[in-house]
């Protein structure tokens, strides 16, 4: 790449539709899918975060993410934008749950 | 020397009857001997917590579907970094590796019990899970031998442990803690364990190798149980199968009547997350989705993605068949903060359903094109409530015509309507509706102008009256004139007792409560249309 600028940080939010929540299954999936990328990815319960780590099922556990709440997503990298979306079409699909 | 009987009561987890010996799951006490090195303590925790990630991926792989999900779920926290590097932070401070992976995980532990959803803290049993596994690698503690066919009673039974027992030959599960959220409670209801969790602490003194019986259903365990307990638990336990399983049978057979009539049967959804528990093979298709459920909520308005989502979901559940979703209904007695308009007189004759909608085109149209997208994905029909007059319907037409040419969708979905309004009932020939569903419950309410909720005049509102059945059969009539489908989605149609007068209108689709299928279909059956009602 001959881009010198900085990397790119793509920003969006979704609400988690699931019924019971980003728990143990979404977790999972959220993290494999986020770790496909190269990009730092991280999400927060607040537009202006603590930001978590996308990447980290522990960290993602943590967060404790019930039905219901919005989810903001971050990505910095050079996948950034492809990154952001698959998160976003990821948390709309209820994380692959039936 | 005969041990009296003793029961314990405590929360359904799986239903059914378990009977076998007394088996009581002790925590591992074996010690490990620290071998006195940073360096070969951190050595042997990494190398355990690998093993056990070793050990847990084998059986996932061994055991597939939701279990195999719940193991690879422990297999993903294992190997996350973070709680290892805290672990190790912990060896590097001087503590043994048994007592820094037990201090890391009751730490970590302790976060999920403090959560407010009892989805989440039923997870601590994961990491309990965890936390035990890592702890039996380092103390090389293979674990003891469960037997099959036992009751197990336990303070907590990990989901890991769960499946390495041989549940074929019988046994129960008796917990003094746990949740009905737990892994190992969907574990043992998907493999029909009778389960009963929250006992409380039991007493230690319970005889080993005792009889003990475990009654899912109630969340009962009974230790040593008389003859007659025994024989009043087998009762109970046998009627409640044989009702359950003629329940399910009917639901799941095609509904015809005596004479033979096929009748289509629907389902009605209020909320897709109830949708989780029924088989879409108990029906022909989801007749009404009250999209009402995506404007309950605090915050501002549901945006398209998040309305795409949800009715991409029963759209995915309904596996092809037809789903029709109706448009909000808010207004008369479902308000909605900052949507609705307070203070009109009569709110049932107010602006509701397609007039609130018609007023608002800026949250109509985002609901439609959720609506639309979603159609993409499969059978779906877009409905509109409270029409009264034509001119609705065809605004609403043009504002969806607009929005598949804006975003290039492949067809234009189905647009009908409901017909709750004696108005739409006596001219329901004069829409250009693709199909018709009678909203029995207003409909009954406008033909005889009584509300239920109103004491005095509740008994007047019934759907039953012949001048609410004329009206069924004549918008019956009119569809079937113009080739379009016509059901009825109103509490009727999930009235066993209102299925004859029903069908006799002509009627031959109607949309229920999921709960009313069973019921209603053995009605169905019942009925015969070539004798006079």
């Amino acid at each position: 790449m001959n881009d010198a600028g900085p990397p790119a940080t793509r920003t969006g939010s979704i609400v988690v539709p699931n019924a019971a929540g980003l728990h143990a299954r979404p977790a999972v999936k959220l993290t494999q899918t986020a770790k496909g990328f190269s990009s730092r990815i991280e999400f927060a319960l607040a537009p202006d975060g603590p930001w978590i780590d996308a990447k980290s099922p522990v960290k993602v556990m943590r967060a404790k993410a019930a039905k219901g709440v919005t989810l903001h997503f971050r990505a910095t990298g050079a996948d950034a934008d492809a990154a952001l979306s698959a998160m976003l079409e990821l948390a709309a699909s209820g994380f692959g749950e039936e | 020397m005969k041990v009296p009987e003793r029961q314990f009561i405590g929360r359904a987890a799986a239903p059914g009857l378990a009977e076998g010996r007394l088996f009581r799951l002790r925590e591992a006490d074996r010690q490990r001997v620290p071998t006195g090195s940073r360096l070969d303590e951190a050595d042997a925790l990494l190398d355990a917590v690998q093993e056990a990630a070793r050990e847990l991926t084998a059986l996932a792989a061994a055991t597939g579907g939701d279990a195999a999900d719940m193991l690879n779920f422990q297999v993903a926290m294992l190997e996350d970094p973070n709680l290892l590097e805290q672990a190790l932070e912990l060896v590097n401070h001087g503590l043994p590796a048994d007592q820094a992976w037990q201090a890391t995980m009751d730490a970590e532990i302790s976060g999920y019990e403090q959560g407010e959803d009892e989805y989440f803290r039923a997870r601590a049993s994961d990491l309990a899970d965890m936390r035990a596994r890592v702890l039996a690698v380092l103390n090389g503690d293979r674990g003891e031998h469960l037997p099959g066919g036992a009751v197990l009673v336990a303070d907590d039974l990990p989901p890991s442990r769960f499946l390495t027992i041989d549940w074929a030959g019988g046994g129960g599960v008796a917990l003094a803690g746990g949740s009905p959220s737990s892994h190992v409670a969907m574990l043992a209801r998907a493999r029909g364990v009778p389960m009963v969790v929250g006992l409380g602490t039991l007493p230690s003194d319970l005889p080993a190798d005792a009889t003990a019986m475990v009654d899912g259903g109630s969340g009962t365990l009974v230790i040593e149980p008389t003859d007659t307990t025994r024989a009043a638990l087998r009762q109970r336990a046998g009627a409640h199968r044989e009702r359950r399983a003629a329940t399910e049978r009917s639901a799941m057979q095609p509904a015809r009547t005596a004479d033979g009539t096929p009748i289509r049967v629907l389902v009605n959804v209020s909320d897709p997350r109830e949708l989780d528990r029924i088989d879409p093979a108990i029906c022909d298709g989801i007749g009404l989705t009250r999209s009402e459920f995506l404007f309950h909520g605090k915050g501002p308005l549901p945006d398209e993605e998040v309305q795409f989502a949800a009715y991409a979901r029963i759209v995915r559940w309904a596996a092809g068949r037809p789903v029709v979703l109706r448009t909000l209904d808010a207004g008369g007695d479902k308000p909605i903060a900052g949507l609705t308009i307070h203070g009109e007189s009569n709110p049932f004759l107010g602006t509701r359903g397609i007039r609130l909608s018609l007023a608002r085109p800026d949250i109509f149209r985002v609901q439609l094109r959720a609506m639309v997208r979603a159609a993409e994905l499969g059978d779906v029909r877009i409905m509109l409530p409270m029409v009264a007059v034509p001119a609705e319907l065809d605004a609403a037409r043009a504002l969806l015509t607009e929005i598949v040419r804006e975003l290039g969708a492949n067809a234009t979905p189905k647009l009908g309507m409901m017909v709750e309004v004696p108005a739409a009932a006596l001219r329901a020939a004069d829409f250009t509706a693709d199909f018709y569903s009678i909203g029995s419950n207003d409909l009954a309410q406008y033909t005889l102008a009584a509300a239920r909720d109103i004491a005095a005049v509740a008994h007047l509102n019934d759907a039953a009256n012949p001048a609410v059945l004329d009206l069924i059969a004549h918008t019956v009539a009119a569809g079937a004139a113009r080739g379009v489908e016509v059901s009825l989605c109103g509490d009727a149609a999930g009235d066993p007792g209102l299925t004859d007068a029903l069908l006799r209108t002509c009627l031959r689709t109607l949309s229920m409560a999921p709960a009313a299928v069973a019921e209603v279909k053995q009605a169905i059956a019942a009925v015969d249309l070539r004798a006079s009602a």
